[in-house]
């Protein structure tokens, strides 16, 4: 019996990771912010959110590292993986605490890690150019991880009710 | 584990509502502190600063990296400047818009090239521009 729980739980992480790759593909191929090219959009977060809700933080991190990794030697280059690393750590870091206090929807939840996405983004960002006039874009990519982190909360809500 | 799935709470409201204060404030920072219309572009490339110019004057500045590869033109034309041509591989700098309110700013990240538009008050560079 728990040998089978074990088998579906193992099937599931191989489709929330497929998922999350095939996020990551996908908005590989959407130049996002034409002030910052290398930044992505967060779509590949609803793979993490997902998984986040349905099994726990540690196996949303390991989806989460692994897609980074894989996705960044399939679609990218290093720069890629920095910006990708960058956004992972910070927005799995604020969903993760930010769903531990209980106060937040899962939308609440995908937005802050949307946000700080971007913000992760925005610092490497920062990082390469040395300049704080790349906070000049701040606004917008804080107003785009709102955007993006709710329609990925809606979709997380909605698939999430037809699996369990 | 199991809850019941709200779309939405009132904290997820006032966590947007504060994320929107703040994209507005920093908005705000950047219009009107530094927002008026520009003198000059500042050129830097690796966070160093290697030339600056009058925007009032038209001209077009090709930037090189020194033995590396790569090249941006900078353009400037009508108080306004942009970047018509570059060899990155993404061209995202040519399909910026052009800028010339204050910390407005164009960026190609392959080459780490960062142009800024800078105050209009700051006269004493003018010994400055190349
Ligand atoms: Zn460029």
């Amino acid at each position: 019996m728990m040998a089978l729980q074990d088998r579906k739980k193992t099937a599931y992480m191989g489709l929330l990771l497929a998922f999350a790759l095939i996020l990551s593909y996908v908005e590989s191929l959407i130049p996002f912010f034409f002030g910052v090219p290398g930044m992505k959009l967060g779509l590949a977060n609803l793979a993490v959110l997902l998984t986040m809700y349905l099994f726990g933080a540690k196996e949303a991190f390991t989806i989460n590292f692994c897609r980074i990794v894989i996705s960044s030697f399939l679609f990218g280059n290093m720069s890629m993986l920095l910006y990708s690393l960058a956004g992972g750590v910070f927005s799995f870091a604020v969903m993760f605490l930010m769903k531990k206090t209980n106060r937040f929807s899962i939308t609440g939840v995908s937005m802050g890690g949307g946000v700080f996405h971007n913000i992760g983004q925005l610092l490497v960002a920062f990082c390469v150019v040395r300049t704080e006039g790349i906070f000049y874009y701040m606004p917008v990519l804080l107003i785009a991880g709102i955007v993006t982190g709710f329609l990925n909360g809606v979709i997380a809500i909605a698939v999430r009710r037809n699996i369990t | 584990m199991q809850k019941k799935d709200k779309r939405f709470r009132r904290s997820d409201l006032l966590f947007a509502g504060a994320i929107f204060v703040i994209a507005i404030m920093v908005y705000l920072l950047f219009h009107f502190v530094y927002g008026k219309e520009g003198a000059y572009v500042q050129v830097a490339v690796d966070g160093k600063v290697q030339g600056q110019y009058s925007l009032s004057e038209d001209r077009n500045v090709q930037i090189d990296y020194g033995q590396a590869e790569g090249f941006n033109v900078l353009v400037i034309e009508d108080g306004k400047a942009m970047v018509t041509e570059a060899d990155c591989p993404d061209k995202l700098c040519v399909k910026q818009k052009s800028i010339s309110r204050s910390g407005e700013t164009i960026v190609c990240l392959p080459h780490k090239l960062v142009i800024t538009v800078i105050g209009g008050e700051e006269s004493e560079y003018d010994g400055f521009t190349g």
